[in-house]
C-alpha cells in the first residue's frame, strides 16, 4: 500500500456484527403483494406522480417525475397496476405518512424498453448527467442526495480526487461489502463513467480493513486500469462519513459550511457507481438495491436484492424472523439509523439495512445520570467538538451559546452518546437544539416578511394619504387661484 | 406491528458512572495496602467508617432533595469521596474527625451544590481543608510508621484508639503524635537546618522521602497507571501535575540544595501521587479538554510546591486542587480545541 493515509480526531469501535449477514448468499427478495413507492425517497423536492390509479405500468417505467433541481424520479420496480396513490407510512424519523404510489404486481415482470445510449463518451456532459438524473439515481450510502448534481464539476473547478466510498463503517451493515464482492467489474465500470463526467485526476476506492474479500475483488477488478487505486483503511467509526473519509484519503478538511467539491474532491458510494453503470451502459433505472436484513430477530440474517416499495415485514418474514418478537426495528445502522414505528414501511432508495433487534442486540436504556464532565464525549467526537458543553447549552436552551460552540458542525454520528457513562442522549439534545434554532430563524423570517409587509403598507397608506393631500392642496390652490383672479378667468372665458 | 422509536444511537458502551467509580476504588487498593502495611489498621477503619458516613449522608440528602435515592447511592461517587478523604487523614484520627469531614464533604461540598456532577470543588478536598483549618492539631498528629514502633498495633488497638481515644499501654506518646515527613522538614528548615541534615537526623525519612511513603506513593502510581490503561482517566492531569511539581522543585533544588528538598522528595511525599492520579483527576471539578487539563494540573503542581515551601501548611495538594477548581471554568472557556473544518489558527 503506497498511499499515505491520514486520520481524524476521535471515533469509536463498536462491536461489528458484520459476519452474521455475510454467510448466506444474496438472493432476490420475494415479490410482495403490493409495492408501496414513496414519492420522496431522496433529499430535496418530492417527485410528482405521473401514473394514474388503474394505469398499467411496466418495469423500469417512470411513474413519478422529478420536480425542481434537487429531486429524483421514481420508476416501477416491476410490471403491474397502480391501485392507489395516497398517504402511507414512509421510512422517516417523524413516523408520518406521505404520498406513495401503490403498485399491484402482475407477476410477469415485463420491462419497459428504454433506448440505450451507445458510447457515453460521445455524450455532452449535460446529456450524461440528465441520463443519470432520469434514471432516478441518488446517493445510495444513506443520504439520498440526487447523484447527477455531484457529477457536475462546475465551472473552473478541477476535480483532483474522486473517492468511491466502500467504507461501510456502521456496524451490522454489509450490503456494500456483498455488492463489491459480487459486482467489482461493474462498480469499476460505473466509477469510470463518473470519472469521465467529472474529469477527475485520480480515483481512490476506499474500503475498511474488515472487508478483505471485497478489497481483493475490487483490487483485481482495477488491475490494469490507470489512475484507480484501491486502499484499505483501518476500521473506525465514522470513517464512512464523507468529510472524515476525505480527511483520511487526502489529508484535507472540508471547510465548515463548505462542500467537498470546494476543495476539489467528490465522493460517491460504491452502490451509486453500480447504479450509474446500469443506467448508462444497460439503460436500467434504479428500481432495486441490496439491503442487509440482520439482528437477532431474524433466524437467517443475510443480504437481499430488494425492489423499492417492498414492505419491511416481508423481508423479515423471508429471513425467518417474527416481527412480533422484536424490541426495536431499525432502518440503517445502530449508530445513525432510526427506529421505525411500523413494519409496514417500505424499502426506499436509501434503505441499506434493516436491523430486527431483540433485547440481545440492544439493551433497554439505562437511567440517565448527571454529566460527570469526564470528557469521554470530546475524546470520541470526530469533529473535535465539545459535546459536553453543547449538551449543557442545549439543555438550558441557550441557543446562542450552543451555536458559538459550533453546533452546526455536528454530524450526529452518535459517538458521544455511545461512550457517555451517564447514558445521556446527547445527540437527541443536539437535534432538538438545531430544530429549535431553525424554527426560530423561520419565525424570524416570517416576522421579518410580516414586518416588511406592514411597513410597506404603512408606507403605501401614508403615500396615498400624502398624494391625496397633495391633490387636495392642488385643487384648493387652483380653486383659490380662481377665486382670487375672477377677472382674468372671465377675460379668458371671453376668448 | 408497532414498535418503539427511540433515537439513535441504538446501544452504547457498557461503562456507567458506577463502573467508573468502582474502578477508581479498585485502583486505590495497592496504595492503600502499602499504607496499611506501614501505618496499621487505622487506615482501613477510617476508610470503612468514612464510607458508612458518606452513604448515610448521601441517602439522607437525596431524601431531603427528593431525588431517586437508590440510583444515586449506588453510583459509587460517595464511596470514592469517602475513601479519598480517609486516605488523607492521619491513620489514627479520632472518629469524630472523620465524621465531620465526610459529612461536610457530602452534605455541603457535594449535595448542596446539586449532587453528582454539579460540585465546583472536589468534595474530599473541601472536607479535608475544612478539617485542617478547624482542627490543625488533630490533623497533623501522625502515627509513626510501624517499623519505627516497638509495639505493633493490632486491629483492636486501632479500633480502640479511633473510637475511644485510648492509646495502647506502653506506646510512647511521641510515636502517636509524630509529624509527617513534610511537616518535619518544614519545621526544621525554619530552624536553619539543611535538608541533608534534617533527613539524616530524623527517623521519619527514608531514602528519597518519608519512610514508607515511597512505597505508598508507588502503590498509588501503580493504581493510577491502571486507571489510565482502563481509560478512566487520561495521562494529561497526572503527567502535568507531577511534571510541573518536579520541574519547579528541580529549579530550586539546583539553586540551593540545602534549603530546598529534592524534586524526587516532592514527588513521593505527602499527597503528590495520590493527588495526581486520584484527586486532581476528579472530572467533575477539573478542566475538561485535554489541553485545558494540562494547564489546570500544571497549576496544581506549582501551587503545591509554593504552599509546601513557603506556605503555612505542610502539604499543599488540597489547597492547590481547590484553588485550581476555581479556575477550571475559565480554563474551559479559553482553551477549546480547533473544530474540524475550521481555520487552523
Amino acid at each position: 500500500m503506497s498511499r499515505r493515509l491520514w486520520s481524524f480526531h476521535g471515533g469509536v469501535h463498536p462491536p461489528q456484527h458484520k459476519l452474521e449477514s455475510t454467510v448466506l448468499p444474496v438472493i432476490p427478495a420475494k415479490l410482495p403483494e403490493r409495492l408501496i413507492l414513496p414519492l420522496h425517497q431522496h433529499i430535496g423536492e418530492p417527485a410528482e406522480a405521473l401514473a394514474a390509479v388503474g394505469a398499467r405500468v411496466l418495469k423500469n417505467q417512470m411513474v413519478a417525475r422529478a420536480t425542481g433541481f434537487v429531486s429524483a424520479p421514481v420508476h416501477a420496480p416491476t410490471s403491474g397496476t397502480v391501485v392507489d396513490i395516497g398517504d402511507y407510512p414512509i421510512p422517516h424519523p417523524s413516523g408520518l405518512n406521505a404520498p406513495c404510489i401503490v403498485i399491484e404486481p402482475d407477476g410477469e415482470d415485463r420491462a419497459f424498453d428504454r433506448p440505450r445510449v451507445g458510447d457515453y463518451r460521445q455524450l455532452a456532459p449535460s446529456a450524461l448527467r440528465n441520463l443519470i438524473r432520469e434514471a432516478g439515481i441518488v446517493g445510495l450510502g444513506g443520504a439520498g442526495f440526487p447523484s447527477y448534481i455531484k457529477l457536475n464539476p462546475g465551472k473552473n473547478v478541477g476535480i483532483d480526487t474522486l473517492i468511491l466510498n466502500g467504507i461501510e463503517c456502521e456496524p451490522y451493515i454489509t450490503c456494500d461489502d456483498m455488492l463489491m464482492r459480487e459486482y467489482p467489474q461493474q462498480i469499476v465500470a460505473g466509477l469510470i463513467i463518473i470519472r469521465h463526467a467529472l474529469q477527475a485526476r485520480e480515483c481512490v476506492i476506499a474500503i475498511e480493513d474488515n472487508k478483505s474479500e471485497a478489497f481483493r475483488a475490487m483490487y483485481e477488478a482495477t488491475l490494469g486500469k490507470e489512475g484507480i487505486e484501491v486502499v484499505q483503511c483501518p476500521t473506525i467509526y465514522p470513517q464512512g462519513s464523507e468529510k472524515q473519509l476525505l480527511k483520511v484519503i487526502t489529508g484535507k478538511e472540508v471547510p465548515s459550511n463548505g462542500l467537498a467539491i470546494h476543495i476539489g474532491v467528490v465522493c460517491h458510494n460504491v452502490a451509486t457507481a453500480l447504479a450509474v453503470h446500469r443506467a448508462v451502459d444497460q439503460g436500467e433505472p434504479l428500481t432495486s438495491r441490496y439491503v442487509t436484513v440482520t439482528g437477532n430477530g431474524v433466524a437467517q440474517p443475510r443480504n437481499l436484492n430488494v425492489r423499492f416499495g417492498t414492505p419491511i415485514r416481508d423481508l423479515i418474514v423471508q429471513c425467518e424472523g417474527h416481527p412480533e418478537q422484536l424490541s426495536r426495528l431499525i432502518m440503517g445502522g445502530p449508530m445513525m439509523g432510526f427506529a421505525l414505528h411500523t413494519d409496514q414501511t417500505p424499502v426506499i432508495k436509501t434503505t441499506n439495512c434493516i436491523i430486527a433487534a431483540t433485547a440481545a442486540d440492544i439493551a433497554p436504556p439505562k437511567p440517565v445520570m448527571p454529566c460527570i464532565r469526564c470528557g469521554a464525549c470530546a475524546d470520541a467526537c470526530p469533529v473535535n467538538l465539545l459535546p459536553q458543553q453543547l449538551y449543557w447549552y442545549a439543555h438550558t436552551e441557550d441557543l446562542e451559546k450552543v451555536q458559538e460552540y459550533d453546533l452546526f458542525d455536528c454530524i450526529e454520528c452518535g459517538c458521544c452518546s455511545y461512550v457517555c457513562p451517564s447514558n445521556i442522549p446527547l445527540v437527541q439534545y443536539y437535534r432538538y437544539a438545531k430544530g429549535a434554532i431553525w424554527n426560530k430563524e423561520r419565525e424570524k423570517e416570517l416576522a421579518d416578511i410580516a414586518r416588511q409587509r406592514h411597513e410597506f403598507r404603512q408606507y403605501r397608506l401614508s403615500r396615498e394619504k400624502a398624494e391625496l393631500e397633495a391633490r387636495r392642496a392642488k385643487k384648493k390652490a387652483a380653486l383659490a387661484a380662481n377665486k382670487e383672479k375672477p377677472g382674468k378667468r372671465a377675460a379668458n372665458d371671453d376668448n | 406491528m408497532q414498535f418503539n422509536t427511540p433515537t439513535s444511537p441504538h446501544g452504547r458502551v457498557h461503562t456507567s458512572v458506577t463502573t467508573v467509580m468502582l474502578r477508581v476504588l479498585y485502583a486505590l487498593i495497592p496504595g492503600t495496602a502499602a499504607y496499611v502495611w506501614f501505618f496499621g489498621w487505622g487506615v482501613v477503619i477510617n476508610i470503612l467508617f468514612a464510607m458508612a458516613v458518606a452513604l448515610t449522608c448521601e441517602a439522607a440528602m437525596l431524601v431531603i432533595r427528593r431525588r431517586p435515592v437508590w440510583q444515586y447511592v449506588t453510583d459509587g461517587s460517595a464511596l470514592v469521596t469517602a475513601a479519598l478523604l480517609a486516605l488523607a487523614l492521619p491513620p489514627l484520627s479520632p472518629w469524630w474527625l472523620t465524621l465531620c469531614g465526610t459529612a461536610f464533604a457530602i452534605v455541603i461540598a457535594k449535595q448542596l451544590y446539586g449532587g453528582l456532577g454539579f460540585n465546583p470543588f472536589n468534595p474530599a478536598m473541601a472536607g479535608y481543608i475544612m478539617l485542617l483549618v478547624s482542627f490543625p492539631l488533630e490533623m497533623t498528629a501522625w502515627i509513626a510508621p510501624q517499623m519505627l514502633l516497638e509495639y505493633q498495633l493490632s486491629f483492636t488497638d486501632a479500633v480502640v484508639a479511633i473510637f475511644a481515644g485510648h492509646l495502647p499501654e506502653g506506646l510512647p506518646i511521641d510515636a502517636f503524635t509524630m509529624a509527617s515527613p513534610l511537616d518535619t522538614l518544614r519545621t526544621q528548615l525554619r530552624l536553619d537546618e539543611t535538608v541533608g541534615n534534617i533527613m539524616a537526623a530524623s527517623p521519619v525519612f527514608g531514602n528519597i522521602g518519608g519512610k514508607g511513603w515511597e512505597w505508598i506513593g508507588g502503590g498509588f502510581l501503580l493504581g493510577g497507571i491502571w486507571l489510565i490503561y482502563k481509560k478512566v482517566i487520561t495521562w494529561h492531569i497526572p503527567v502535568a501535575m507531577l511534571g510541573a511539581l518536579f520541574a519547579i522543585a528541580l529549579v530550586f533544588y539546583l539553586i540551593d540544595a540545602d534549603t530546598y528538598a529534592s524534586p524526587w522528595f516532592h514527588l513521593v511525599s505527602g499527597a503528590s501521587l495520590l493527588g495526581a492520579f486520584f484527586i486532581a483527576t476528579d472530572p467533575v471539578s477539573a478542566a475538561t479538554t485535554n489541553p485545558g487539563r494540562l494547564v489546570y494540573a500544571a497549576g496544581i503542581g506549582i501551587l503545591t510546591y509554593i504552599i509546601r515551601t513557603w506556605g503555612g501548611y505542610p502539604d499543599g495538594v488540597a489547597f492547590a486542587v481547590l484553588l485550581m477548581n476555581m479556575t477550571a471554568p475559565t480554563i474551559d472557556y479559553y482553551i477549546r480545541p480547533r473544530v474540524f473544518g475550521h481555520g487552523k489558527d
